[in-house]
């Protein structure tokens, strides 16, 4: 069968039940092509032989009841998998081999996907263009020398440039849906609480989710089926009814009010965003669900408070890299001194920055000034969504305030990085689950999104508008292979 | 409100990252420039607001007191930079 690597997860799936296709063809179809694709260094590390082995076996033996039965999945390297270097896209854990596995990847094991290998990121997903990766930039698919979107912007650049069928990343404050955006693909952030993040390698604790970043709406659905379970591994993981959300995936969402909340049309946004906002809003009228006009008064606060929030959190999770017990070190005169170095060399200068912001926020006498304040405006920014659930279903915003930027284009000014974030940064601090949709093009050709908001632990909801919208959407990305020689 | 190349010192002495006067006068501008974004917070008034700690508005679960995984010394050691024996080792602390 040709063109194994056009194919949805959904049709692979299909054709391994059906034995129209075997593991080690689909498998070997996408090793191939990654191989082929190595220019978009969307890959860290690289695991072939182990998944045309994997590959092997389960076609000796298939589980056809599986819901991802021999299925190819390269993974964001900020998951933890057994035996297979994990390095959060940083050179201080440039020779970490986990001795265990993260329960989201576990979950997809469990249901017959073959692991190919671990995709670059932002170091420790800080970042909203892969650019502060120790391994370097991913090329976004869509055009050469454009990031990809961040911090999953290997799986972003993986999933659209069709080197696997499906992939997971992590959303911290957008790091799943600005990606998906850049790239005219689909990213669901789930509810705080949904994904365990039990071997996860941690950035702010309170905001990390794991999610799917698929080709499609239905692809993302099954992903998230699998992925999402309770956790005892998790203090912070929630033990709540599941959908079944591919099996509940419908286009009927006739009647569902959907907020506009006009603090989102914010200073300078592009008219080609605005011009898309309000084409998202005739889509979802035509399929059947009503526009109601809301507001959350304190969205130009968000990003203020995530860069107290995150960094204090992440200041605290990343003292851990001390250079004794795992990772990089680099030697010192003595104790201290080695820490310092093996901080200063084995982090990089993003991952410094937001220690630094951490550590100065919660040091002794500015604890009150910034985060109890940040913490208080959270709680501010959570009140106002809670607010507005009580008149709609779901909220219909852009993405991103543009679409994919220039590698190099905003490396040298931090606070223009960090707005790119303006949209996506709410829903993070509010624990809410978010999917962005791929629905249109810019003047130039590249991708902008549309993400939809929902009720926490309300993903089938989202992901039923999302699915009539990209019905009516009818999105097609323009790739032409161009890195393939 | 300003961060001077004090306040860079003392904080990278609290964080364990070593910085020299180049790298030091960097931070001082990029955490100048992220703390006017941050300083938009004190617009708003606060004071009878509950901090939010958690999203998840849920209490912890209890669990009994059992022992789950066992003999976990050489996966633990595994990834060492520098280890003797079954110890993790770091430079000389006592004179």
């Amino acid at each position: 069968m040709s063109d194994i690597t056009k194919q949805s997860l959904s049709e692979l799936v299909e054709n391994i039940k059906s034995k129209k296709l075997s593991s080690s063809e689909v498998t070997k179809a996408f090793v191939e092509r990654s191989e082929k694709s190595k220019e978009l260094n969307a890959y860290i590390t690289e695991d072939y032989a182990n998944a045309l082995n994997k590959a092997k076996k389960f076609d000796e033996k298939p589980n056809l009841d599986l819901k991802l039965p021999g299925i190819p999945m390269a993974v964001k390297d900020l998951f933890c998998t057994r035996d297979l270097r994990t390095t959060a896209g940083s050179k201080i854990l440039n020779n970490f081999v986990p001795t265990y596995e993260s329960t989201v990847t576990q979950n997809i094991w469990n249901e017959g996907a073959i692991l190919m290998g671990k995709l670059n990121c932002d170091e420790f997903a800080m970042g909203s263009s892969n650019e502060t990766s120790f391994f370097g930039n991913v090329q976004n698919p869509i055009d050469k020398n454009l990031v990809p979107g961040g911090s999953s912007g290997g799986s972003s650049s993986a999933v659209a440039a069709q080197l696997t069928p499906i992939t997971i990343g992590t959303d911290t404050g957008g790091s799943i849906r600005q990606p998906a955006s850049f790239t005219g693909t689909v990213g669901l952030k789930p509810t705080y609480g949904s994904c365990s993040r039990y071997g996860i390698v941690a950035f702010a604790s309170s905001l990390d989710q794991a999610g799917p970043m698929a080709q499609n709406v239905k692809d993302c659905a099954l992903l998230q089926e699998v992925i999402s379970t309770y956790d005892e591994k998790d203090s912070t993981s929630i033990d709540f009814k599941r959908n079944n959300y591919s099996k509940e995936l419908t286009k009927d969402i006739k009647g569902k009010k959907i907020g506009i909340p006009k603090e989102y049309r914010v200073d300078g946004m592009p008219k080609e965003i605005e011009d898309l906002w309000k084409k998202g809003i005739e889509y979802v009228k035509d399929c059947g669900a009503d526009i109601i006009d809301i507001s959350l008064p304190h969205t130009n606060y968000a990003l203020p408070t995530y860069y107290i929030v995150a960094p204090a959190e992440a200041s605290s999770n990343l003292a851990r890299y001390d250079g004794v017990k795992y990772g990089f070190r680099a030697e010192g005169e003595n104790l201290i001194d080695m820490y310092e170095k093996t901080r200063s060399e084995g982090f990089g200068a993003e991952v410094q920055r937001r220690i630094m912001i951490g550590t100065y926020v919660l040091s002794s006498g500015y604890y009150d000034a910034y985060y109890l304040k940040a913490q208080k405006v959270r709680k501010l920014i959570k009140n106002d969504f809670d607010e507005a659930y009580k008149k709609v279903d779901a909220i219909l915003t852009p993405s991103t305030p543009s679409s994919a930027f220039k590698i190099g284009e905003k490396t040298n000014d931090p606070v223009s990085m960090y707005l790119n974030d303006i949209f996506t940064v709410p829903v993070n601090l509010a624990g809410l689950p978010g999917i962005s949709i791929p629905a249109g093009h810019d003047a130039k050709g590249y991708p902008l999104g549309l993400q939809i908001i929902g009720k926490a632990f309300d993903e089938q909801n989202i992901l039923n508008i999302a699915y009539a919208m990209e019905e009516k959407i009818n999105f097609k990305n323009n790739i032409n292979d161009w890195w393939i020689k | 409100m300003s961060i001077d190349l004090k306040t860079i010192k003392h904080i990278s002495k609290l964080s364990r990252i070593s910085v020299d006067e180049k790298k030091a006068e960097k931070l001082a501008g990029d955490l100048n420039s992220i703390f006017d974004f941050i300083e938009k917070l004190n617009e708003l008034k606060t004071d009878n607001i509950e901090p939010l700690t958690s999203v998840a508005e849920t209490t912890l679960k209890l669990r009994s007191d059992e022992v789950k995984s066992k003999n976990l010394r050489d996966q633990v050691i595994k990834n060492s930079p520098k280890e003797n024996e079954d110890y993790f080792v770091v430079p000389k602390v006592i004179e």
